[in-house]
């Protein structure tokens, strides 16, 4: 039976683009800067739609929560292939103090509405490297979970899905409905064809607001300050070895 | 990099090391090039030990002199300790480089095709150095051969026998860039992708951009009147560059740095210098027009099923996308199995024999992709164009322009290549691709073409696994005389350098030429500045010595 899949798409800085530090230390400028798809949802939504395309998967559902541009990164996903999209409404100061925790409630809620079979979700986003919002959407809906994934495939009920790990690669299998996190080599995302990215501008994008879906907002966790790290020093060059041992001790790291 | 080539390379230079024997006379060589010839002959051993350094393919280069034989080296004196001693003085130990292994890398040129036996590397600083190092030079009768990034693309970077190498590496200070006018200054030796990033910070963006700008530099630029990816838009250098500071051979400091674009008081004498491949002078100061950073990139890399149809595409955005358009590149089928091939990125469509690069730039996004958009739709319906990918995603882009812009280093990975940048009317832009391949049939790997279809400007470049003289001989002159035939111009942007100097009197008038050496011969009398280069052997003959 084919499975309903939720892909999770984040509105980030783009990679090119040099990050800069706003001078009152709040956080990084945003305003006027590039953004587009976190590249790890980007895989996600390629293997989802690698799904749809082998018969797996009869629907794919990208989600993303945030202000209005946002629709400009779903169309994204919906030109790679992705069916539809729902527009979680979320702005100001609400959407500066987002986290993991409220966003994997969010999408806990839409995949029990759409009832959705499988959630893909990029194993962290570029700008807070957080990876945690795969892993805490399992436990609120107590569904398993296959995080880090460089393969998936398709078993009777179950998915086998294949892990990077720190010690080299791990199989798990995990039954039906599964949360799974996309790592680099599960896949290369293609590149939106022309044909596709007229149609994506027929697909629907659904809106929906924090209200609809009843889940609380209230941020957990407070940034105190957001600085550059500290400016390479300049390296000395020494003559002779025992320079370097004089000025290895002068430092005291020996 | 050393490994990949391991296996093929080890064979071949074992067989070098028994067939280089040289049948050259040694008559009256220096002793610079005596030595590079010695070390050669004993590539069998010697290279073998050099295959897990990064430049083992030196030893399987050969010397561009032996390769010309009918090129006699000049009335030169030959660097003694003593002139050693005196450019220590003037630059400090650190600034003069006469180790040989240290020396490999700016004797060898980009392709890897031209190798000089220069013993002598200087790196001034300042402008007054180079004023004072080429004074000497001048009055001691030693031929200089001045160098940047050495991604020049026809031996014009590099010497010829034993000429000095000057290196404009050190002098890469940025002086300042006027937030108004947008005129950056900064010295000779600054890397382009340097100068990019900080104009960048600033908001502005460098009217040329080349693909070598990790590490050509804007003086060597300037010297070959480089065109780059920009120039459909922004126009050629001899516009964007509003000032040059120079040293002559004699070493008269000339400085026409301005700051302000338009200056008409007497003669325009930095066009002189802007094109002239360093036979005038050396360039050390620049100061070039930037242009506000636009806030709306798009990249489109689109598929045309025929030449015709890239033809009429162009037609076309020229028409719809007018002052958005700044590039429309072309590369064919075999570009882009040579760039899969060899560096591993991937084509971001599907196959098909012509792809096409367009960039719009603008200052409003959304503006800019409706037009584009809207371009494409109606181009497939046309059926011109039958597959296509669009972005303005700043990491999209970047891979896209990526594919186009290692089009080079993908093709010289298959070992030899013969690189021809033609100026072409557009009826005929393509047409020599298939008359090579014809011709050459199995004696090469491939025949490819890729370029600035924009600006009439083709890359065609055929590879080999080794350098073949045979190829040589069925190549030239064979594509110059069938390029000037359909009026085109047998080096577009590249330069003569030293491969294309026979030709030159293919590509100007008799008149022309007396007049391009009679003004050489005004400002260098003893031809110490780049010699070999430019103009064809007869002319460097010195009769007037």
């Amino acid at each position: 039976m084919a499975m309903r899949v939720l892909v999770g798409c984040k509105r980030v800085i783009d990679y090119a683009v040099k990050i800069r530090v706003k001078p009152d230390k709040t956080g990084v400028v945003t305003e006027g800067v590039k953004h587009s798809l976190n590249p790890f949802d980007e895989i996600a939504v390629e293997e989802a739609v690698r799904l749809k395309e082998k018969k797996l998967a009869s629907e794919v559902i990208a989600v993303s929560c945030g202000p209005p541009p946002c629709q400009e990164t779903l169309r994204t996903a919906l030109a790679m292939g992705v069916d539809r999209g729902i527009h979680v409404e979320i702005g100001g100061k609400d959407y500066e103090t987002l986290q993991p925790i409220h966003v994997s409630k969010i999408l806990a809620k839409l995949a029990q509405e759409e009832k959705v079979d499988l959630i893909i979700l990029g194993k962290q986003a570029i700008d807070d490297d957080a990876n945690q919002t795969a892993q805490m959407t399992a436990a609120v809906l107590d569904w398993p979970q296959g995080v880090f994934a460089s393969k998936i495939e398709k078993m009777d009920g179950t998915l086998k899905i294949q892990r990077e790990v720190d010690g080299g690669v791990e199989y798990v299998e995990a039954k039906l409905p599964a949360v799974i996190s996309s790592d680099l080599r599960l896949n290369e995302p293609r590149y939106a064809t022309l044909p596709n990215i007229m149609k994506a501008k027929k697909k629907q994008i659904a809106k929906k607001s924090i209200s609809d879906l009843g889940v609380d907002i209230t941020p957990r966790v407070e940034v105190l300050t957001v600085e550059d790290p500290p400016v390479r020093e300049a390296g000395a060059k020494v003559e002779s070895v025992e320079e370097l041992l004089t000025k290895l001790k002068d430092l005291g790291r020996i | 990099m050393a490994l990949l080539f391991k296996r093929g390379i080890l064979s071949q230079l074992l067989l070098r090391g028994r067939q280089l024997t040289t049948k050259l006379s040694t008559k009256g060589m220096p002793e610079a090039c005596l030595t590079c010839a010695n070390e050669s002959r004993y590539s069998g051993s010697w290279g073998y030990r050099r295959i897990h350094t990064s430049k083992f393919l030196s030893t399987t280069i050969e010397l561009t002199y032996k390769r010309l034989p009918e090129l006699k080296r000049g009335p030169y004196a030959e660097v003694t300790q003593k002139d050693i001693e005196y450019f220590e003085t003037i630059l400090g130990k650190g600034g003069v480089i006469t180790d040989k292994d240290e020396l490999e890398g700016y004797n060898i040129d980009w392709y890897k095709t031209c190798k000089g036996c220069s013993s002598v590397l200087l790196r001034p600083r300042t402008t007054e150095e180079v004023s004072k190092l080429l004074s000497y030079c001048n009055e001691q009768s030693l031929a200089v051969c001045p160098q940047g990034g050495n991604t020049g693309l026809v031996g014009g970077s590099v010497p010829v026998f034993d000429e000095i190498i000057m290196s404009t590496s050190l002098m890469n200070e940025v002086f300042d860039l006027d937030q108004m006018s947008g005129v950056l200054g900064c010295q000779a030796g600054c890397v382009l992708e340097v100068l990019e990033k900080y104009v960048g910070e600033r908001n502005y963006m460098l009217p040329v951009d080349l693909g070598a700008k990790g590490s050509c530099q804007i003086g060597g630029i300037v010297s070959t009147n480089a065109g780059g990816l920009r120039l459909v838009r922004y126009g050629s250098l001899h516009g964007n560059v509003i000032g040059v500071e120079a040293v002559l051979p004699n070493g008269n400091i000339v400085d026409c740095m301005s700051h302000v674009r338009k200056d008409n008081t007497g003669y325009d004498l930095k066009q002189f210098f802007i094109g002239s491949e360093g036979t005038l002078g050396v360039v050390t100061k620049v100061a070039l027009l930037c242009h506000p950073t636009p806030s709306a990139i798009t990249v489109a890399f689109i598929a045309c099923p025929t030449f015709e149809a890239v033809l009429k595409t162009f037609r076309s955005c020229r028409e719809k996308l007018s002052e958005v358009l700044s590039a429309f590149e072309m590369m064919d089928g075999a570009t882009m199995e040579a760039i899969e091939q060899n560096v591993s990125l991937r084509n971001p469509i599907g196959l098909s024999p012509f792809y096409v690069l367009i960039e719009t730039v603008g200052s409003e996004q959304e503006h800019d992709e409706e037009k584009l958009a809207s371009f494409l739709e109606t181009a497939m319906e046309n059926n011109i164009v039958t597959d296509g990918t669009m972005s303005s995603d700043p990491g999209h882009v970047r891979e896209l322009w990526d594919v186009r812009e290692r089009a080079a280093e993908a093709l010289l990975h298959d070992g030899y290549v013969y690189s021809y940048d033609l100026s072409l009317p557009s009826k005929a832009y393509y047409h020599i691709v298939p008359v090579m391949k014809d011709r050459l049939g199995s004696k090469v790997k491939r025949c490819a073409g890729y370029g600035h279809v924009g600006d009439g400007n083709l890359h065609l470049n055929i590879t080999t696994q080794d350098y073949d003289p045979e190829v040589i001989k069925l190549i030239e002159p064979f594509v110059y005389d069938w390029t000037t035939k359909n009026g085109g111009s047998i080096s577009a942007e590249h330069g003569m350098g030293i491969k294309r100097c026979p030709y030159l009197s293919l590509a100007k008038s008799p008149n022309s030429i007396k007049l391009m050496k009679d003004l050489k011969a005004l400002i260098d009398p003893k031809c110490i500045l780049n010699p070999y280069k430019v103009f064809p052997y007869e002319v460097n003959s010195f009769s007037e010595f």
